[in-house]
Formats: structure tokens, C-alpha cells, sequence
């Protein structure tokens, strides 16, 4: 039997996440309209970004889960990160 | 388990389960069953692809076709390729030995999820399968390579699909390994065993089924945009479309590098199991190998473009993979010094195992240093597709891999089939394959340097004397490894009964169970609170039985 | 064989295969990143062509799907199976709509004739050919995870009907919600990247 206590999130929490979740994605359609030049990508990213932390951190418990978990999440996101850091020494200096 | 019950418990070899006959192990959630199950599909793949491979060296005996055309001559060193290292070094250890003795030396009853374990052997299987009606259907056998190079690999006429589409349902297979043994690591070590008691051989299963569950989606991705590539000419790899050709380098040897881990790493356990326990003498630097450990599957990640530093990459990719490599060798390099050290001054037992550990020890530094030499940019420019790389890599992936894998099984084998082999044997199987090994990987190195291409049927005339040194070292090791089967299969099957539960002084868990184990191992879990290889205590006195 | 049971196991599991679908998502986003790098203007008015409402109401449509799952796992902890069932029904009605909205979408494409190998991309250029064939592929891809959630939303149901997963055993529910979070995370990444360039 597992004998970790169990965390019950309740449904204020998960509802007030999914409203900013939609006021970041109106925010992000919005922003499309505005001219930041090459920022945009980077702004959109953000954006998303921002969204998938609430979405691990609440939807998928994370915030309640053994630290182990948040740290593994990290160290993947690192890696791929690193992956397409590395590809791009060969692609931005052709 | 109550006490009454513990008299004699039947070995999982003979337990009765559900199912009776070959059903009982084809069924079987046992991950000692399920590793033998890998075992045996493993000896005949590998059978197969050994014939290929001495097919192929007859070919090469004199300039000029001898057995067989060219294109005969790729299809061989495609499947031979392919069944190499998707069907036997890529699952390997980890799926033959790790399945048997992860749970046993951690102190546990079996894998976390054993159910999904039987799954991933059944997922293999359809993968073989499926790679092998390549063979027999469409439009031939397929001749790329295992390598599966765009726009090649989307143009040739022959059979590429299922090969492709198999390699990538063996990848599943090697995923959910991954996935079950990093949880059972995890969650099911006996009370006691920190992280830092837990000895090696489970360290490098756990470091590789990281890479495992990290690199391999990546081949599967890989692998889906060849298909689609063929199947709808989405152009991602196609310059007519667009496309480029590189990026499907790029994205095989983003996988491909760190499966040379996945391949060398549980190696490097299994040496570092044996080496103590035939010198009497406690690791030296368990930290430093386990750090090297996980280091190696860090680093190992970012290396992957030197397999194309003449494809046309940037200059500063170039410079950057080079560095990167060079710095993946150290530590590599650190092993080797801590398994000489610990042999330093040891009591050493000569018996099989041991010899198969220190030839790996001479055939890996080879492999390694050569691979030094391909790592640096302006002699890999040189050596690049010449038959130095194919030495290099049997070197590592056979000499490293494979030494380890018939040095494990000497290791174990009382252990897994409570049956001994007849050691006169195994010690003259071990010479003749080592000598005959010799023989035919080194000449390549200098054939390389000469400038003998590979992948190519035919050679200039002036290369002929080191292909006949060459082709009959093939014959003298195939040689050696029926002499090594032979002696293991009928050891198996009618060798000389053994229940000595620690036949070599071994200090890990493994040699605490029954010999061979019971269905669920121990009858309670051990509590453990020593060091693994702690041979202070060693007297000089041996059992009498070895 | 002596069951035993570790959800936190069972959970440690899902999240590791979660990372494998996290890696083969991120290469072919090392793949978009690269030909956008190389077609960045092409990249950007082939976008044009997608339909940004839709893809809007996709988002919307996943986001509220993967709020519906998180409660039912809120529902059942508490003891509350009836509300728990409704839940997933509603999650489950939310993909199948995805679904549709997806095949009628990629149905206005393929009827303009940007599909690949067709003629019409063939005219216009590499940059078109790879933003389509990334599109397609990426879509589809997804798509098929949504397919798979629909199948594992319906074992979960039953299981729950039939009182398989009830308050104190549920981490079937536990690990298919997980997995309907990573198609949802994908999503999140897949919507500004193809119809919110600019
Ligand atoms: C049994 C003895 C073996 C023999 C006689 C042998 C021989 C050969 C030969 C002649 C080639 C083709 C060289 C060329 O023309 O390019 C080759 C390629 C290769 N071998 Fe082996 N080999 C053996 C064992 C192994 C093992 C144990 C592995 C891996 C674990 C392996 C992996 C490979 C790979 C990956 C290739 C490259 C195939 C390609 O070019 O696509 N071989 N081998
Ligand atoms: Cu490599």
C-alpha cells in the first residue's frame, strides 16, 4: 500500500488555474497583433511557456509531488534544450 | 512467508506456474525467465548475423567477387548491421542480465512493473519480426546500412519500410526496459542500500536506462520521418523539397551516440563486478565510477555530431563536437585506471570470467584510443568511411560489449542455471576467439589508413595481404565461439549439478540466494548495510569448491 | 506472485514514459526550428493560411479538457463517483470535438490542395513545402495521442463504473489525467508556433 498522503487540490484552485490559463492564451492571440519584430517568437514562448508551468505545477500535481519529480521535469527540459542549443552550432554558422 | 514453507523451494527453473511447457516461459512475469527468454533469442540472432558477417569476410578473402556480387554484399552488411545492434547490443545486457540480476542484487522480489517487463520482450519480438520480413518481401533486402542515411534511405528501391518501421518498434521495447528498471532502482531497494551501496553493475543498468528513456524516442521519431518520407514525401530530408539531408544525420546520431552507451555502459558494470571479485580486493574509487558513470550519460548526449564532421557541417559544430568528445573519453579513461587499481596487488583468481575482463580491459582501451583519433578533426577527415572505423567500432561494441556479455556469462552462469561449465573449455574457447579476434579487427585498422573504404565488396589489389589475415582470423574466432556456445549449451543442459550458493566468493546479493533462485528470490528481503566489495576481510583461504 | 502495490511507483512510471513523449515532440520542434531559421518569411505567410479561430477554440477546448480531468481526480479522492464519471464524460466529449474541428480543418486544406506532394505547395517553394509537411506532421502526431487519450478515457470509465478505480485506488485515473496534460502541454507549444506567427 502506498502510505504517502495523498493531496487533495481543490476546485477553486483548478478552476482560478484555467482562467489565467485563458487569459494567457487571449493574451498571446492578442499579442500577435502587436509588432516586437523578431521578439515576437520569443514573447509567444514565453507565453506558452508560463502556461505549461501552471499546467505540470497544478494540473499535474507537481507542486504536491516528492521534489524529485519538479527536478526531473527540469533536467529533461535542460537536456532538450541543450539538444537544440548544440544543433543550432551547426545551423547558425553555415 | 512462514518458516514451515521454507524447506525446499523449487528453483525458478522448475516452478510450476499458470501455464505448463513453453507457455510457462513465453507467459512467464519472472524477470529471470523473461532475461533467459532475451538470452536465447539474443544467441540465435546473433548466430545468424555472425554468418553473415564470416559470409562477408570470405567475400573480402581475394579482390574481385568471390562469393557474392555488391549487391548481395549490402544487403549483408545491412541486416548484419541492423540485427548487431538493434537485435543484440542495444537490449543486450541490460535486457539479459539486467532483467535476471537487477532485482536480486538490489534485494528485490522482482522488477517494479513485471507484467509491462513480459511486454517489452513480446514488443521485441513483433520488432524482429517485423524487421525480417524485410528480407523476403517487396523489393528486396533492404541496402542502406544500418545507418538508414537520407535521401538514400527514401530513394533505394529495396525494402526499407518494414527494417525501419521494425528498428522502431524495438525501440518501445527498449523504452519501457528503461522506464521499469530506472522505477524499480528507484522504489526497490532492500532497506539499507543508500544509493551509494548499491553496487555497480545496477548503477551502470540505471545510468543506461536513463539514456534509454531519453534518447530512444528520439530514434523512433527519426525513423517515423523516413517512413513518411517514403510514404508521403513530406521533404523534411529531401533537397528536391527543400529539405535537408544533414538533419537526418543529425537526428539518427542524436540517438545513435548515446545507444554506443547504451551498449558500453552495462559493459563497464559487469567488468567492474567481476574484476573485484578475482582480485580479492575492494573496488577502487566505487564513487569515481559511479560519478563517471553518470557523467558519461550526460556528456555522451552532446557528442553525436562526430559521425559527421565531413558531412558539411558549420566549422564551429565541427570544433564544438571534437572538443565534446575528447572530454567524454576522460571519464572512460577514469574506469580503466580504477579497474587496474583495484587488480593492483590483488590475489587474483585466474578463472574465465576473469580472463574475459582483462582482454576486455586490452580490446577496449584499443577501441577507445581509436576512437580518439577519429574524434580529432583532421584525421577523421582521413579515416572517415574506411575500414578504420569499422575496427574502431567492433573494437568497442564487440570487444567492449561482447567481451563483456560471454564474461557475465561465465560469471553467472552457475548462478542462473545451477549447472557448471566445464572451465578447460571456456579457458581454450577464450583463447582461440581472442587470438582469432585480434587477427581480424587489427589488419582493418591499417587497411583504414591505407584507404579501404567500407561498405564496399571489392578492394584494390594492393590490400589483398591483410585481407587474408583479416578473413582468417574470422574463421579462427568463429572458431572460438563455437567452442564457447557448444561448451555453455550442453553445460546448460547437462553440465554437472551445483548448488553452491557463492561459487566465486562473490560479495554482492546475488550470491547470498539459492542456486539457481527461487521464483521470488528471498524468502524475506535482506537488510543491507555494508559496502558492496568489501574484501577486508579476505584471508587468503578460498572456498574449497572453486 | 505477491501483488503489491506502489502508486507512487505507478506514477514515477507514467512520468518517465511522459518524458520520452516529451523528447519525441521536442525533436521534431528542433526540426521546425531549424527550417523556420532557414525560411522565416516563408514560414510566416504560409501560416497565414491557417485558420487562427480554430486553432483558438482548440486551445480553449484542450485547456478546459485538461481542467475537467484534474477535477475528477479531485472528485473521486473525495469520494464523489458520480461526479467523477460526468467529468471524464465531459473530457471525453471535449476530444472527440478536437477531433472534428481537427478534420474539418485539415479537410479546408486539403481541398485548397496544400497537402504534401501536392501540386499547389510544389509552386510554392521550399519554405511552404516544409511549413505543410511540419504542419501535417506534427498535427498528426498529435492528433493520434488524442486518439489514444479517447481510448483511455473510455477503459477508465468503465473501470470506474464498474468500481475498478474507486477513492482509494486510482491511479489508472491519476496516470491517464498525466497523459492528457502532456497532449494538452504539447498543444500549448504546436498553437503559436504554426498559427500565431507573425
Ligand atoms: C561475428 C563476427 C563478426 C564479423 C565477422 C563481422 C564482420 C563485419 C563486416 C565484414 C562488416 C562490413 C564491413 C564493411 O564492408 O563496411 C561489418 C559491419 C558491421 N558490423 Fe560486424 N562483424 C562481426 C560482429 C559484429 C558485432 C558483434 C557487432 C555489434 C555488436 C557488429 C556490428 C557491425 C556494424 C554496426 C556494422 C556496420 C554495418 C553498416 O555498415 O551498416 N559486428 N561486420
Ligand atoms: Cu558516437
Amino acid at each position: 500500500m502506498s502510505e504517502e498522503k495523498t493531496h487533495i487540490v481543490p476546485y477553486k484552485t483548478q478552476i482560478v488555474v484555467l482562467i489565467v490559463l485563458l487569459i494567457l492564451t487571449a493574451l498571446s492571440v492578442a499579442v500577435t497583433q502587436l509588432e516586437f519584430g523578431s521578439y515576437n517568437t520569443l514573447v509567444a514562448m514565453l507565453l506558452a511557456g508560463a502556461k505549461s508551468v501552471l499546467v505540470l505545477a497544478f494540473f499535474m500535481h507537481l507542486k504536491y509531488e516528492k521534489k524529485l519529480f519538479p527536478v526531473m521535469v527540469a533536467a529533461v527540459m535542460v537536456i532538450f534544450l541543450l539538444v537544440l542549443f548544440v544543433t543550432f552550432f551547426d545551423y547558425s554558422y553555415r | 512467508m512462514t518458516d514451515n514453507t521454507r524447506q525446499k523451494q523449487p528453483s525458478f527453473l522448475e516452478y510450476q506456474g499458470r501455464y505448463k511447457g513453453i507457455l510457462g516461459w513465453i507467459l512467464s512475469t519472472d524477470h529471470k525467465r523473461i532475461g533467459l527468454l532475451y538470452l536465447y533469442t539474443m544467441l540465435f540472432f546473433f548466430s545468424v548475423a555472425a554468418i553473415l558477417g564470416i559470409l562477408m569476410k570470405t567475400q573480402l578473402l581475394a579482390p574481385g567477387e568471390t562469393i557474392m556480387g555488391p549487391q548481395t554484399y549490402n544487403s549483408f552488411f545491412t541486416l548484419h548491421g541492423i540485427i548487431m545492434i538493434f537485435i543484440i547490443v542495444v537490449p543486450g545486457l541490460p535486457a539479459v542480465f539486467g532483467n535476471f540480476f537487477l532485482p536480486i542484487m538490489i534485494g528485490a522480489k522482482d522488477v517494479a512493473f513485471p507484467r509491462l517487463n513480459l511486454l517489452s520482450w513480446w514488443v521485441y519480438i513483433i520488432g524482429i519480426l517485423i524487421v525480417l520480413t524485410s528480407q523476403f518481401t517487396g523489393g528486396g533486402p533492404p541496402d542502406t546500412g544500418w545507418t538508414f542515411y537520407a535521401p538514400y534511405s527514401f530513394q533505394t528501391p529495396t525494402n526499407v519500410l518494414p527494417a525501419v518501421f521494425g528498428a522502431f518498434v524495438m525501440g518501445f521495447s527498449s523504452i519501457l526496459t528503461g522506464i521499469n528498471f530506472v522505477v524499480t532502482i528507484h522504489r526497490l531497494r532492500a532497506p539499507g542500500m543508500s544509493w551509494l551501496k548499491m553496487p555497480l553493475f545496477p548503477w551502470t543498468l540505471y545510468g543506461t536506462a536513463w539514456i534509454q528513456i531519453l534518447a530512444t524516442p528520439v530514434i523512433g521519431i527519426t525513423l517515423l520521418l523516413i517512413v513518411a518520407e517514403r510514404m508521403l514525401g513530406i521533404g523534411f530530408f529531401d533537397p528536391a523539397l527543400g529539405g535537408d539531408p544533414i538533419l537526418y544525420q543529425h537526428l539518427f546520431w542524436i540517438y545513435s551516440h548515446p545507444a554506443v552507451y547504451i551498449m558500453i555502459l552495462p559493459a563497464m558494470g559487469v567488468i567492474s563486478e567481476i574484476i573485484p571479485v578475482f582480485s580479492k580486493k575492494s573496488i577502487f574509487g566505487y564513487r569515481a565510477i559511479v560519478l563517471s558513470t553518470m557523467a558519461i550519460a550526460f556528456v555522451g548526449y552532446f557528442v553525436w555530431g562526430h559521425h559527421m564532421f565531413t558531412s558539411g557541417m558549420s566549422g564551429r559544430a565541427l570544433f564544438t563536437f571534437s572538443f565534446l568528445t575528447f572530454l567524454v573519453a576522460i571519464p572512460s579513461a577514469i574506469k580503466v585506471f580504477n579497474w587496474v587499481a583495484t587488480m593492483h596487488k590483488g590475489s587474483l583468481h585466474l578463472h574465465t570470467p576473469f580472463f574475459w575482463a582483462v582482454s576486455f580491459l586490452f580490446v577496449f582501451m584499443v577501441g577507445g584510443l581509436t576512437g580518439l583519433v577519429l574524434g580529432a578533426l583532421a584525421t577523421n577527415v582521413h579515416l572517415h568511411d574506411t575500414h578504420f572505423v569499422v575496427a574502431h567500432f567492433h573494437f568497442i561494441v564487440f570487444g567492449g560489449t561482447g567481451f563483456a556479455f560471454m564474461g557475465a556469462i561465465h560469471y553467472w552462469f552457475p548462478k542462473m542455471f545451477g549447472r557448471m561449465y566445464d572451465a578447460k573449455w571456456a579457458n581454450l574457447g577464450w583463447g582461440i576467439f581472442f587470438i582469432g579476434f585480434l587477427s581480424l579487427y587489427l589488419p582493418m585498422f591499417y587497411l583504414g589508413m591505407m584507404g579501404m573504404p567500407r561498405r564496399y565488396y571489392d578492394y584494390l589489389p594492393e590490400f589483398h595481404g591483410p585481407n587474408i589475415l583479416s578473413s582468417l582470423g574470422a574463421w579462427v574466432m568463429i572458431s572460438g565461439i563455437l567452442i564457447i556456445f557448444a561448451n555453455l549449451i550442453r553445460s546448460a543442459r547437462s553440465g554437472p549439478r551445483t548448488s553452491e550458493k557463492n561459487p566465486w566468493g562473490g560479495k554482492t546479493l546475488e550470491w547470498q540466494v539459492d542456486t539457481p533462485p527461487t521464483l521470488e528470490n528471498y524468502d524475506e528481503i535482506p537488510r543491507v548495510d555494508e559496502t558492496p566489495y568489501d574484501y577486508r576481510d579476505y584471508t587468503g583461504i578460498d572456498n574449497p569448491n572453486n | 506472485m505477491t501483488i503489491h502495490r506502489d502508486d507512487l511507483g505507478d506514477k514515477f512510471g507514467m512520468w518517465l514514459f511522459i518524458f520520452t513523449e516529451l523528447l519525441l515532440f521536442g525533436m521534431l520542434f528542433v526540426v521546425y526550428a531549424v527550417y523556420r531559421s532557414m525560411h522565416p518569411e516563408a514560414f510566416r505567410i504560409a501560416a497565414e493560411e491557417l485558420d487562427v479561430a480554430l486553432g483558438t477554440i482548440n486551445t480553449v477546448l484542450l485547456l478546459i479538457s485538461s481542467l475537467t480531468v484534474a477535477m475528477s481526480i479531485t472528485a473521486i479522492q473525495k469520494g464523489n463517483k458520480q461526479r467523477a464519471l460526468q467529468l471524464l464524460g465531459v473530457t471525453l466529449l471535449i476530444a472527440i470535438i478536437f477531433l472534428v474541428n481537427k478534420y474539418f480543418e485539415w479537410g479546408a486544406k486539403f481541398e485548397y490542395g496544400f497537402y504534401p506532394g501536392s501540386e499547389v505547395l510544389q509552386e510554392l517553394g521550399f519554405g511552404t513545402i516544409l511549413f505543410f509537411g511540419l504542419y501535417f506532421f506534427m498535427t498528426g502526431i498529435h492528433a493520434l495521442h488524442i486518439l489514444i487519450g479517447i481510448g483511455l478515457f473510455i477503459y477508465v470509465i468503465v473501470q470506474m463504473k464498474n468500481d475498478k478505480i474507486h477513492q482509494t485506488d486510482y491511479v489508472w485515473l491519476e496516470n491517464t489525467g498525466l497523459y492528457w496534460h502532456l497532449v494538452d502541454l504539447i498543444w500549448i507549444f504546436l498553437f503559436p508556433l504554426f498559427y500565431l506567427i507573425h
